[in-house]
């Protein structure tokens, strides 16, 4: 509820600095208000990444098995593309398990994966906010009783507007061929 | 104009409180719950806090107050990524019910966004699936008549009632030990959690589990295979995704006991 608020107030006040003027697409993932808390611990209306296209996923910190494999295709498909291609586009990490991914368990992953901070973003909505994030990108979870998660994995191209160009649930070193054509595509200016 | 959108929001959660009080919500105790789903990692059952659910399922009526409150939510205004085209397609306008949607009706054709959105602006949330679950395993005299194979007919009887036919009035029915209406027999309901249902659907291949599409243990199996009544809600709502709507899914709020 308080999450939701200070999303509104934060959409409030994006909209004031008169960034982007023209209308969000009615379907784009940005009609969600969403305030981050980056890896930086920094606050972010994931709204301001309207603009440039986006790779986005979700995962959380302490997870041990497949959330590595998810940092893993993001990784692979950033050595596929060129430098100037890399530069036209984004990556973020939407954590689902925001009670315990605090911005220092978000730095520790940046760290230890050697992450490119000027275009990687790993961030935790406000604990509220996860199941509607998850739904407009279309994750599944459920939190187990040993706090793990049970959840599906997915790579969301997003263009510069906020709409799903593609998708792939194919994780690991070798990308799905057909999202990396989708992100070359986008990240080609 | 965001300013004063954000202010209302600030004033309407209140106002909502205020507003529907005990009549319109039941409380339950809550406390270890065995559900029909077999959780591998809940084997000796769900626990439950205390929580207090809304008595009937929202109305159109209900609904229409809340587009007229929040314009963002009319099917005219409604983002395509909350809701999709046939999101409150049986109104007659945006802002009128017409004659196929009824004031005491419950609403259908709404989706998770904005349901979820309505319960926040009362204040309120959406029960979680174990919730719904609980508070659905108790008949008129019974918290929990599950095992009872006549009770079970009785579910799946109003089931196989053909969903073309008009929706009965919210509220009709006898309510059940917990003081809570229509969990059965009148339309689908969504719960918070609609997408923590990992079955079937989405584990289609069974021998060979697509893995890579998990993070580690803890998918669904029906432990109660007689409860077919659940299994059909649950088979519905892990085939939905949150902007998904339809003719028989409505919803009702819950709240967290303070």
């Amino acid at each position: 509820m308080i999450g939701a608020l200070a999303t509104l107030l934060g959409s409030a006040s994006l909209a004031a600095s008169g960034r982007d003027a023209a209308p969000l697409p009615r379907d784009s993932v940005y009609q969600l208000p969403l305030l981050l808390t980056t890896h930086s611990g920094a606050k972010q209306d994931w709204r301001g990444r309207r603009g440039q296209p986006q790779i986005v996923a979700m995962f959380y910190t302490s997870c041990q098995y497949i959330c590595p494999l998810i940092v893993d295709s993001g990784k692979a498909i950033d050595k596929r593309l060129t430098a100037p291609q890399r530069q036209h586009i984004g990556v973020l990490l939407i954590s689902m398990d925001p009670e315990r991914d605090d911005p220092a368990a978000l730095k520790a992953v940046v760290d230890k994966r050697k992450l490119d901070m000027t275009r990687w973003t790993l961030a935790a909505p406000p604990a509220g906010d996860v199941r509607a994030v998850a739904g407009v990108l279309g994750i599944r979870y459920r939190q187990l009783a040993d706090g793990e998660f049970n959840h599906t994995s997915a790579l969301v191209l997003l263009d510069r507007d906020g709409r799903i160009l593609a998708r792939t649930e194919q994780m690991g070193s070798v990308p799905d061929p057909e999202f990396l054509a989708a992100v070359r595509a986008a990240a080609t200016p | 104009m965001r300013h004063f959108a954000a202010l209302l929001l600030l004033v309407l959660p209140l106002a909502g409180l205020a507003g529907d009080g005990a009549a319109r919500y039941a409380g339950l105790p809550g406390g270890r719950f065995q559900s029909a789903l077999k959780y591998e990692d809940a084997k000796d059952g769900v626990r439950i806090k205390p929580f207090a659910l809304m008595r009937r399922p929202v109305t159109n009526a209900e609904f229409l107050d809340f587009v007229t409150r929040l314009p963002q939510w009319q099917r005219n205004h409604v983002a395509g990524v909350f809701a999709e085209a046939r999101y409150l397609s049986h109104w007659e306008s945006p802002t009128r019910l017409g004659p196929a949607a009824l004031p005491e009706q419950p609403v259908v054709w709404v989706s998770w966004f904005a349901a979820n959105a309505y319960c926040e602006s009362v204040g309120a949330r959406l029960p979680t699936w174990s919730e719904w679950e609980y508070a659905a395993a108790a008949d008129e005299t019974r918290k929990d008549a599950r095992k009872d194979p006549a009770w079970r007919e009785r579910i799946l009887a109003w089931y196989s009632r053909p969903s073309n036919q008009a929706l009965p009035r919210a509220g009709l029915q006898t309510a059940n030990a917990w003081g809570v209406q229509d969990l059965h027999g009148l339309v689908w309901e969504w719960t918070d959690d609609y997408s923590s249902l990992l079955v079937s659907g989405d584990n289609r291949n069974q021998g060979d589990a697509d893995k890579a599409k998990f993070c580690g243990a803890g998918a669904l199996s029906m432990d109660d295979r007689e409860n077919y009544a659940v299994l059909m809600r649950v088979a519905m709502l892990s085939s939905l995704e949150g902007a998904n709507t339809t003719a028989n899914l409505g919803f009702r709020c819950a709240r967290s006991a303070r």
